[in-house]
């Protein structure tokens, strides 16, 4: 092959792979009119399915801000909303501790609002799916950090229970785009639920606190 | 002929052996050994040539984008744009859409019951999986000239990245960040070629815990499904362009499957 040629092939490899497209190295963010055109295309391609109704694809604020920022939005954007979805949280009076036991059974089950779930039934959390709880499970997922130890370290005062029952029910009150569900916010779980999984955290007779 | 070159040159670039480094590489490894993929081949091969549907023909002139009936090379090459139906369509989009245009089949009918079960499989698994089988070997090289295969393409992404649904999630919650598990099943990267790369090369596949063929048209709707979305449409635009984005992301990989997995 003459060099001329060499050098008119290696061009022609350069541009046949250039019009494939750069694969990303990191989130990137979306624009506005990235957002309606995902959201409409969810609207004509998704149907209701049991309890999964089609409502589910409207994007509320928290969600709209965390895609336009690729889940990093500027302190100053964050704030306020972290305020408002805090202030939003039903906190229940009196100790916000239930049962360890009924709490390391919500962690464990991986159901509940989904399609193929009976509608009105709360059943679990999916905490293990994402965190390290009681030492004992060894099938811990690792998404969120580990939760071993969580009430050893922090103690049972009553803040601390109120810190753990929020962020339970709403974790982007703390985090704006955290990747934890708002799992009272949603519905997923109810209050009791979150108090059982509050005592699973913090009572010093649970598995995670020994 | 560019294209070609261009998917050998990155065939040979180096993949990183991911597999060897988990702890369930043996399991994988053991149960690789005796995958049961070939029966359901078998089976689908005598679905693609039974004759059915109002114009009781069979599949065999199906056009999966060689040409009508020509099986080796056309999973490797899709999704594509099909001129014929003005769409991108992946396999199972694609499958549909000659049951529908050459048996005269409804998609009513035809999408009734698309994913199967242990006890019986369905007709899209092991149709798809004896189409798959004919590009193993063959270096992926979804389309992505045509202005709706870009399109496709960036829509695949957008909705890759997009959290919504009562628990915010997107696909990239689960599959965005590197070394995460859910409980013991490691997450691969999906946006990452690296991770794209062997997960797509492998798919359909003989799932163990489910004792059958799973495709890649379940794996978006069971996402969806934990995600706590709505149900997505078989073969709709949505999870034909994230199937279609992730599979342009491990473009250049062998195909192995249909393969075996957990």
């Amino acid at each position: 092959m003459s060099r001329a040629l060499k050098v008119a092939s290696a061009f022609g490899l350069l541009a046949a792979c250039a019009t494939a497209p750069t694969p990303l190295t990191e989130q990137p963010k979306a624009t506005p009119r990235d957002l309606e055109e995902v959201t409409a295309t969810l609207k004509r391609d998704f149907h209701a399915r049991g309890q999964a109704t089609m409502s589910r694809v409207e994007l509320d604020n928290v969600q709209r801000i965390c895609n336009l920022h690729a889940d990093n939005p500027p302190r100053e954007v964050a704030q306020p909303l972290e305020e408002a979805q805090l202030k939003a949280i039903p906190f229940p009076s009196g100790s916000l501790m239930g049962d360890w036991k009924r709490g390391e059974r919500i962690a464990q089950s991986g159901r509940g609002s989904m399609w193929s779930d009976k509608p009105g039934v709360q059943e679990g959390g999916s905490c293990y799916n994402c965190h390290q709880i009681s030492p004992k499970v060894a099938a811990f997922g690792t998404i969120g950090p580990s939760l071993a130890g969580f009430g050893k370290l922090r103690g049972s005062s009553p803040e601390m229970q109120r810190y753990a029952y929020g962020r339970i029910y709403n974790s982007k009150a703390y985090n704006l785009c955290s990747q934890m569900p708002r799992l009272g916010h949603a519905g997923t779980l109810n209050e009791q639920q979150i108090k059982d999984l509050v005592a699973l955290l913090l009572d010093p007779a649970s598995p995670v606190n020994q | 002929m560019r294209a070609v070159t261009c998917g050998v040159m990155l065939a040979l670039a180096p993949s990183p052996a991911l597999a060897q480094q988990s702890p369930y590489a043996e399991y994988q490894r053991m149960t690789a050994e005796n995958a049961p993929t070939e029966l359901f081949e078998l089976e689908g091969e005598e679905i693609w040539k039974k004759r059915q549907g109002p114009k009781n023909v069979s599949l065999e002139r199906c056009d999966l984008g060689e040409g009508p009936g020509v099986l080796k090379g056309a999973y490797a090459h899709l999704p594509r744009y099909f001129a014929d139906a003005d769409r991108v369509m992946d396999l199972e989009a694609r499958l549909l859409h000659c049951m529908m245009s050459l048996q005269g089949r409804s998609r009513e009918e035809a999408t009734k019951r698309v994913f199967g079960n242990a006890d019986r499989g369905s007709e899209m698994e092991v149709l798809s999986a004896y189409v798959a089988r004919h590009s193993n070997g063959m270096p992926l090289r979804p389309g992505i000239r045509h202005p709706k295969e870009r399109a496709s393409y960036e829509l695949g992404q957008k909705i890759f990245f997009h959290r919504a649904g009562p628990w915010d999630f997107s696909c990239a919650s689960c599959h965005g960040e590197e070394g995460k598990r859910i409980r013991m099943s490691e997450l691969p990267v999906l946006y990452k070629p690296e991770f794209a790369r062997p997960l797509m090369a492998t798919w359909p596949a003989y799932r163990v815990s489910s004792s059958k063929i799973v495709t890649l048209q379940w794996r978006m709707n069971d996402c969806y499904r934990q995600m706590r979305m709505p149900e997505p449409d078989f073969g709709s635009e949505t999870t034909v362009a994230l199937i279609h984005f992730m599979t342009v992301t491990a473009r250049g990989e062998s195909y192995r499957g249909p393969a075996i997995k957990r």
